[in-house]
């Protein structure tokens, strides 16, 4: 077919930060879907609670402190998240490095304290559809949290080589700090699940 | 439209922001600016290629190859499918036949089942977008091309699963929807069962991926100009699918994920002896299995949508209308799940919710059937084989709806649950709905994807004989199910009168099957000996067929600009193009969301093993995640390996700038 140019795009720029990259739209998608599992989770044990009168099954009652502590970790961690965000739109590389390493840090001391959550829901498993459904919620967000951590120490390293001195990795940095925002967002409801409704009972 | 229009103020770079912070610089190579076709070609092509040799191949990531080989591997699954049909069939022909034992018959249905839905219907409609998308949108390749590779993989190696389970005589067994308590471990000891959920957790990883990839090539890839209501209507069904597809397949993992944890480390979330909930497995089935269906209808409504305005020879009637019934029906799909369980014994109230819900969907699909009727009727249809089957579409597809309402209704639908009838409504909708556009949309693309025609005379007769061994095999079920004969059964008692018209059902089921192996015939035909097609032989107006037949490796030579929703039939003398990009990497256009402002030149990933590696870690991990838990932990190893292998820059500059 004859073609007529009638239009420049070379001043055009090659990167962009937030919903102008469609990396970050990949993200949105990605936690749309993962929204989804994590909604649907949750429904399925407001379900079986609300389908037995003497919802946590003679269970004794979960140890929250493990889990508020996490908590509050995960809600701390947003401001250092959002400082590196700003450094990340300016392109500005030496705070980008020290950010994504404290993000980092962040993100792996979670997940020691994770590790003294799941004896602290003092039930099992196999003991009780309850205790399936505890074990389910915290392992779902566990594969989350190690997920994005695992991710973040790989993005980590990879703007201390000469790789990170670029636009797109920027994005990337960016989109990172998105996701982050997105662990941390779905902790708080499974947080109240897992730990203040068995208490309403 | 001048190039002031495209690139407002808004658009143009910050070269402030960008001089402040200590950004790497740019890198510049030689644009497409000016340059004289063969030049831009030589570079293009070298830029876009596809390496040579196997490692070359297996690291493609250009979306028509990796669309061509989901087409070819779907095709090999229906036809698998397909055998599993004229088994059974051959079984059911007379009363008491000893082909069969029940065993595997149980196994046979299963597979058909799964096979059709999991492994031809999604991957076909989602392989016909990632092939068709691009094109029609106006870009070098779909958005994430790597990640849609990957798709492929996991598909791929989630369905030589399950059929090589099929030849151990490990297939699952327990129907395609695998309720509990049968699928559970008290019912359904040995690998079986298994088999089911992790071959679903492999098809749903790779729909999920392909989703992702196809939004994001609709939001942020189109070409200049492309604003939301320039968007052509089968994009729009790509789009409102591949949202269902992510609201939807996420349950179904999940329903896998809670059955298989049940069956293999002892919880209780399915039993309810210990607090579970066996209706929750139906629950989280079915908020899936119903968007499903729609997942399988609405691309095909999309086909329907391009081949009736390329017949009729005028743009569709209605464009907003049929926009609007794509959403709502996209909506509405998620409100019928609870139509599928009206036999549990649901409160009356809910099931009327469901009643409503399911007879409020017929409202925005007759409203699609009306806006085709009026294109028809307004335009100047040419009658060839892609319109043939449109018309087979709407009358199998219409009485399948008919059918469907009726079954909306719970005194009906407790009389005839689980029964032939049920089986003919669902296959008059799935085959009228889904098979038919598809084999329309086959003829329609062939001379895109292969520079070729297949033949019209085959065409007429494959139409004809599809149609009539269709209505052979499946109107007769209606009877014979509201006689009594229930599905699943691997025989019946020649007492219950059932033999002569289970004959003639086979008979059609034998015709039908025929039908694609004409249409196999001539498929291979077309490929090999087909009249050369053009760029643009049925003279349509999407920009698919702007480029030449085949498309080359980069899709177009010049980013197209849409002034229009049939932007070759608006621009007939010649195409406006924009320039301006670089030819010497893989280059494309990102634009704005709403209105496709151009935006930023961004580069598009280049060829790579890894993903075939990633998707090789995530099958072995599935696979072995079946005999213990622990495989979780242990595949997590490679699988993070293969994940780091795949997005550590390789020094490209698309890996760099």
């Amino acid at each position: 077919m004859n073609q007529r140019p009638v239009a420049d795009l070379s001043g055009l720029p090659t990167f962009g930060h937030g919903p102008r990259s469609p990396t970050w739209w990949g993200t949105l998608g990605f936690m749309a879907l993962e929204g989804t599992g994590f909604a649907l989770a949750a429904g399925a044990y407001l379900y079986l609670a609300m389908s037995w009168p003497n919802w946590r099954l003679s269970a004794p009652e979960p140890n929250h402190w493990p889990g508020t502590i996490v908590t509050l970790l995960l809600i701390a961690s947003l401001v250092p998240n959002h400082i590196l965000n700003r450094y990340a739109e300016r392109c500005a590389i030496v705070p980008v490095r020290i950010g994504m390493v404290v993000m980092s840090l962040f993100g792996l001391a979670p997940l020691v304290v994770r590790w003294f959550e799941f004896p602290a829901l003092n039930i099992y498993w196999d003991t009780n559809a309850y205790g399936s459904m505890l074990w389910v919620l915290l392992g779902l967000h566990t594969t989350h949290l190690i997920t994005d951590v695992g991710d973040t120490i790989v993005l980590t390293v990879l703007m201390f080589t000469r790789h990170g001195y670029s636009g797109r990795r920027f994005g990337d940095v960016g989109d990172n700090v998105f996701y982050w925002d997105f662990v941390v967002l779905t902790w708080i409801p499974i947080y109240l699940l897992i730990y203040w409704v068995p208490r309403l009972g | 439209m001048s190039s002031a229009d495209l690139t407002s103020e808004r658009d143009l770079p910050q070269r402030e922001t960008a001089t402040e912070g200590d950004v790497a610089p740019e890198h510049d190579g030689p644009r497409d600016t000016g340059m004289d076709d063969a030049s831009l070609h030589r570079w293009l092509a070298r830029a876009w290629r596809t390496p040579p040799g196997i490692i070359g191949a297996l690291s493609s990531v250009d979306h028509k190859v990796i669309a061509r080989r989901y087409l070819i591997t779907a095709f090999i699954f229906l036809c698998l499918g397909g055998l599993n049909a004229v088994a059974m069939r051959i079984q059911l022909s007379g009363p008491q036949r000893g082909l069969i034992g029940p065993d595997l018959y149980n196994q046979l249905f299963t597979m058909h089942g799964v096979t059709m839905m999991f492994l031809f219907a999604v991957p076909i409609v989602q392989a016909t977008g990632i092939y068709l998308v691009p094109l029609m949108v106006g870009t070098r390749n779909i958005a994430f091309p790597r990640l849609n590779a990957f798709g492929y993989w996991v598909y791929l190696s989630g369905g030589v699963f399950a059929w090589v389970s099929f030849l151990l005589n490990m297939a699952p067994d327990v129907g395609w929807f695998a309720y509990v308590p049968l699928s559970g471990p008290e019912f359904s000891p040995g690998k079986r069962a298994d088999v089911w959920a992790q071959m679903i957790t492999y098809t749903e990883v790779s729909s999920l991926a392909v989703a992702v990839a196809t939004i994001v090539t609709v939001f942020k890839q189109r070409a200049p100009g492309m604003s939301l209501d320039k968007i052509p209507l089968y994009v729009w069904a790509l789009l409102v699918t591949s949202f269902v597809v992510v609201f939807a397949m996420p349950a179904v993992m999940i329903t896998s994920t809670f059955l298989i944890l049940d069956r293999l480390v002892g919880t209780h979330i399915f039993n309810p002896a210990e607090g579970g909930d066996a209706l929750l497995f139906q629950h989280l089935f079915w908020f899936f299995g119903h968007p499903e269906v729609y997942i399988i209808f609405l691309p095909a409504t999309g086909m329907v949508s391009s081949i009736i305005p390329a017949f009729a020879r005028r743009p569709a009637f209605g464009h907003l209308g049929l926009v609007l019934s794509l959403i709502a029906v996209g909506f509405l799909s998620f409100g019928l799940w609870v139509h599928h369980m009206f036999a549990t014994g649901l409160p009356k109230l809910g099931a009327s919710f469901f009643t409503a819900s399911s007879m409020l969907i017929a409202i925005p699909n007759g409203l699609q059937i009306f806006c085709w009727l009026a294109t028809l009727w307004d335009g100047r249809p040419v009658i060839r084989t892609p319109l043939l089957f449109v018309f087979g579409f709407f009358f199998i597809f219409v009485i399948g709806g008919l059918t469907g309402v009726m079954l909306a209704s719970v005194p009906l639908d407790l009389q005839v649950h689980d029964t032939y009838f049920v089986v003919a409504h669902f296959h008059y909708v799935l085959i009228g709905g889904s098979v038919f556009p598809l084999l329309g949309a086959a003829y329609f693309w062939f001379p895109k994807i292969t520079g070729r025609m297949m033949s019209e005379r085959l065409g007429r007769w494959h139409f004809w004989l599809a149609f009539i061994g269709f209505n052979v095999a499946f109107f007769p079920m209606h009877l014979v199910g509201l006689w009594g004969m229930p599905r699943r059964v691997y025989t019946y008692p020649a007492e219950l009168g059932w033999g002569n018209i289970n004959l003639l059902i086979s008979a059609g089921a034998v015709l039908f099957f025929l039908s694609f192996v004409l249409f196999t015939f001539n498929l291979l035909h077309g490929v090999l000996k087909g009249v050369p097609a053009g760029d643009n032989p049925w003279d349509a107006g999407t920009l698919e067929w702007a480029t030449s037949s085949p498309p080359p490796s980069y899709n177009f030579t010049r980013i197209p600009i849409v002034t229009n929703v049939e932007p070759l039939w608006a621009e007939r003398d010649a195409l406006p193009v924009a320039t301006g990009l670089r030819v010497d990497v893989r280059e494309l256009l990102i634009s704005t969301v709403a209105e496709a402002h151009p935006d930023i030149r961004e580069k598009s990933a280049t060829p790579s093993i890894w993903p075939l590696l990633a998707a090789i870690a995530v099958g072995g991990t599935f696979l072995y995640s079946i005999f213990t838990p622990w495989a979780v932990v242990w595949g997590a190893v490679p699988i993070a390996v293969t994940l780091v292998g795949w997005f550590w820059p390789k020094g490209d500059p698309e890996d760099e700038e």
